[in-house]
């Protein structure tokens, strides 16, 4: 029977099957040895940390590996069957030896998971000399639009290939992006063309952050040196999910400068866009510039402040809540006003020009 | 089994449950688990042969870089496809409803589940609820991914309705499975057979029941919600109507999570049936291994944010499920070394099932510590939808499950069959499966470390060779199984008598007859001892 021959060609099996298993630790262990060409090219202080706790956890596994799996081998190698009758021991538990390989890779776990929040509390803080960019993403496509009023889109070559577009960032210097997802077409009602889910994604940086329809989500990034790194599309959003690629590229401040004054710059600036459509879209009406008190909160020192709202709560004046207010004005009611005069502005604005009204109420210090 | 008095094994008459009574009509209105159980053989089986193809259609289209063998439009349908084949179809139902419906009544003793009508109505279930969900592809096919994240889902398709709909009605599938296996469990265990003597395989399924009773009602909302937004439009999760495309994901993971517990948890009591058998020893830690699946299926309601970390959930958020997430790997980690305990000073013998299981050992440990990586939310941002998080859940759900379920078709064959497989061959299958496997995905960690996108229809160059190596390892694979295939279906026809016992296994299905009769056992069983007692 079965049994029988196992007992014959056990010897010879087990040489296959530990010849075979070390050559596959073995191919690991090459691998891991290069271990620095597995990640991309580390290019911001960031980076490197992450990489830091990367390679922690990779020797670490390493070492778990080796000593559970090699334990593994040794003993099917060291007991493996030599008669139907073998007689085995009878080992039930060993409360010492349990306690310790779960207090162990407790420690482990515990260790790691607070060395990835101290580093991810760093990626989530965004320094507050950062140089701003606004960021469209949408099927599938990014935009970035600078202060200035600068805008960089994709475009193509002379053989009709898309060329990604570009973002020029000082190296050097913290770059916060507000990002933002938005329709194909801004007169389209067919339900596909509506604003999807896109992520976006610096392998150098060792960040992403999703980009999601209906708010601003912020990613930030400090380049050491100069150099092009890819961005990638990392949340599927269709057929052309793959195709959705952008170009970073990090540059000494004073050609940063020199850059941003070419022209392709827009006429007006964000802010004067905002200012404009202040006027346009009859926020002057209720809301001052300067202080005053019209109908609704004056606009004058509004942004970073705390506002205290209807109910108590206190609210952080950011990107998102402004932009709330202005689509959906009743969500939130600051303590003093009455609610339900203004009208709501969803479906009257593009995103752009609600990234340009913020950008305006940003300068109103 | 010398702890089981009154249950011997001489059945002289030729009845047994595979011939108890004949005709397709018996078969499609059975009311046997161990013919329920095969019902789910064939369809996840069949189920899995779809799924593969689609696997084997993706790799072939990333062989090389731009498009090979077909449009983007298509790879995402094939990419869709090959997902919710392989979770809702294969991986869920797996193990639970087809191994589990056949063993685990037999392992406490019992004629059959609680409630038989209920067990038929599950596979039908599936089986309607699967139709649904292909039919589908009729309308154009579904391209959301099997995740169906919110906008981009809301689109009015009917192939997307289609899809959603289905596996609401597949999921009533595995609630009325694991419903019938807590009450089973709780009622229908012979005397003697105390909750500290069921076999390690009845805990792993009960704590899966737990899962699906509570957690899949939340899919089957969900997937209710976005069919009503997709038809009615009414707005849930877009933000044009005030809907919020976040809370999607949290409804679905707060659902998909456990069910990765769902796909996992039935894998490791397979795992602890074959390690103690083959050794001929007994179980090292039965407590903590009984436990730690229940404390698993506990803490897995809790780590559904893990998902998200990127998705603009608030960094408080991130850093809570990120802890609760690290606390699963211990008693996950507890289990392999309660394992590779119980191979010390055992008698290991290395048929292919243990082979199988050794495989899963290596594999569900790569799958495990990688899982730390992604646990570890600094390191989770860089490889957040990158290839290392495919890589990682392909070594945890077919290095893992599909390694364990091989394995117990191979231990439990003689039984369903009263045959035995051709243990060579089958060794043959194990050897090109996992070599296969590795050559697939381990070269998807460093992709994934490099950066490459997971979902993507096209790469850069220099991801190229790497994507090459794993499209040589995916038909590596395909071959295993086409040899896994033919031994099993050899093993039907021409496999040579089993006996009731041919592995020497301690556990009640191995004290009847090979197959076995109607009811399971001709006098009903008398525990007087634990489950794995080899002295």
């Amino acid at each position: 029977m079965n049994l029988n021959r196992g007992r014959f060609f056990a010897g010879p099996r087990v040489a296959t099957l530990a010849a075979f298993m070390s050559t596959i630790i073995a191919s690991m262990f090459s691998v891991v040895a290069g271990a620095s060409t597995f990640m991309p090219p580390s290019a911001t202080a960031l980076a490197a940390e992450v990489d830091h706790i990367y390679a922690f956890l990779l020797i670490a596994s390493l070492i778990s590996f080796i000593l559970l799996i090699g334990g593994m081998f040794w003993f099917v190698y060291k007991y493996q069957r030599r008669s139907a009758n073998d007689k085995t021991a009878y080992i039930t538990h060993d409360h010492t030896l349990e306690f310790v390989w779960s207090f162990v890779p407790f420690v482990i776990f515990m260790f790691v998971f607070f060395w990835g929040w101290k580093v991810y509390h760093d990626m989530r803080t965004v320094p507050a000399d950062a140089l701003e960019v606004q960021v469209m993403a949408k099927k599938w496509d990014w935009r970035f639009t600078y202060k200035s009023g600068k805008e960089v889109t994709s475009g193509l070559d002379d053989n009709g290939q898309k060329i990604p577009a570009t973002l020029v960032v000082p190296s050097g210097r913290p770059v916060k992006l507000v990002m933002a997802s938005e329709k194909i077409n801004a007169a389209s009602t067919d339900p596909r063309d509506r604003p999807v889910l896109h992520s976006f994604f610096i392998p150098s940086a060792r960040v992403k952050q999703d980009v999601v329809p209906g708010r601003y989500t912020m990613l930030w990034f400090n380049f050491d040196q100069p150099g092009e790194y890819w961005v990638f599309c990392t949340e599927f959003c269709g057929a052309g999910h793959s195709a959705m690629k952008a170009k970073i590229k990090a540059v000494p401040q004073a050609d940063f400068d020199r850059w941003l004054a070419e022209e392709g710059g827009g006429v007006l600036t964000l802010a004067e866009q905002g200012k404009a459509l202040y006027g346009a879209k009859a926020c002057v009406g209720c809301h001052s510039a300067d202080g005053t008190r019209v109908v609704g909160p004056t606009f004058k020192g509004s942004w970073g402040a705390q506002h205290k709202m209807e109910g108590g709560a206190t609210v952080a004046v950011d990107e998102n809540y402004i932009r709330e207010s202005i689509l959906n004005p009743n969500a939130k009611i600051v303590a003093g006003y009455p609610a339900g005069v203004m009208p709501a502005y969803a479906g009257q604005l593009s995103d752009d020009e609600l990234l340009a009204l913020i950008e305006f109420i940003k300068t109103l210090k | 089994m010398a702890n089981v008095t009154g249950a011997h094994t001489a059945n002289h008459s030729d009845s047994n449950y595979l011939n108890h009574e004949k005709g397709l009509w018996n078969w499609l209105s059975t009311l046997d688990h161990k013919r329920i159980g095969l019902l789910y053989f064939i369809t996840v089986a069949i189920f899995f042969l779809i799924g593969g193809i689609f696997a084997l259609l993706i790799r072939t289209e990333l062989f090389s870089a731009g498009e090979t063998i077909m449009t983007a439009e298509q790879y995402s349908r094939v990419m869709t496809y090959h997902g919710a084949v392989m979770v809702f179809l294969v991986i869920i139902p797996g193990i639970p409803a087809f191994l589990g419906n056949f063993f685990l009544p037999m392992q406490i003793g019992a004629k059959d589940v609680a409630f038989p009508r209920l067990n038929l109505a599950s596979w039908y279930c599936l089986i309607i609820g699967a139709g649904i969900a292909l039919a589908s592809l009729f309308f154009g096919g579904a391209d959301t991914g099997w995740t169906f994240y919110t906008p981009y889902s809301i689109k009015h398709a009917p192939a997307v309705i289609c899809m959603v709909l289905g596996v609401f009605v597949a999921g009533f599938s595995s609630i009325l499975t694991g419903l019938n296996f807590i009450v089973t469990t709780h009622k229908l265990r012979a005397p003697g057979m105390t909750m500290n003597r069921i076999p390690l395989f009845v805990w792993a399924l009960y704590s899966t029941a737990i899962i699906q009773v509570l957690a899949t009602p939340v899919l089957a909302i969900t997937v209710l919600l976005l069919a009503a937004e997709n038809v009615f439009g009414i707005g849930f999760f877009d933000p044009a109507l005030g809907g919020d495309p976040v809370l999607f994901q949290h409804f679905f993971w707060f659902y998909s999570h456990p069910a990765v517990y769902i796909m996992i948890l039935p894998a490791f009591g397979v795992i602890s049936e074959l390690i103690t058998t083959f050794s001929k020893k007994t179980i090292f830690g039965y407590t903590a291994i009984a436990y730690s699946s229940v404390a698993i299926a506990a803490v897995s309601f809790f780590v559904w944010g893990h998902h998200m970390f990127v998705s603009g959930q608030s960094e408080i958020a991130g850093i809570v499920f990120s802890f609760i997430t690290m606390l699963v790997g211990v008693p996950t980690a507890i289990k392999l070394f309660n394992w590779v305990a119980t191979l010390y000073k055992g008698s290991i013998n290395l048929s292919a099932p243990m082979l199988y299981a050794l495989g899963f050992m290596f594999l569900f440990t790569i799958g495990g510590v990688t899982g730390i990586f992604l646990a570890t939310i600094a390191v989770d941002v860089h490889f957040h939808d990158t290839y290392f998080v495919v890589a990682h859940f392909h070594y945890v759900m077919v290095g893992g499950t599909l390694m364990a379920i091989m394995g117990g078709i191979y231990y439990w064959f003689p039984k369903m069959f009263g045959k035995l497989v051709n243990d060579k061959w089958a060794q043959v299958s194990f050897f090109f499966i996992f070599v296969g496997f590795n050559v697939t995905f381990y070269p998807q960690f460093v992709l994934g470390s490099l950066g490459m996108p997971r979902r993507y229809f096209d790469y850069l160059p220099e991801y190229e060779h790497l994507n090459r190596i794993s499209t040589v390892g995916a038909y590596l694979i395909g071959i295993g199984f086409v040899i896994s295939v033919i031994t099993v279906i050899h093993g039907l026809f021409r496999g040579k008598p089993a006996g009731p016992n041919p592995w020497g296994g301690t556990t009640l299905e191995w004290t009847t007859a090979s197959p076995p009769p109607h009811e399971n056992f001709l006098v009903t069983p008398i525990v007087t001892a634990g489950p794995y007692e080899h002295r």
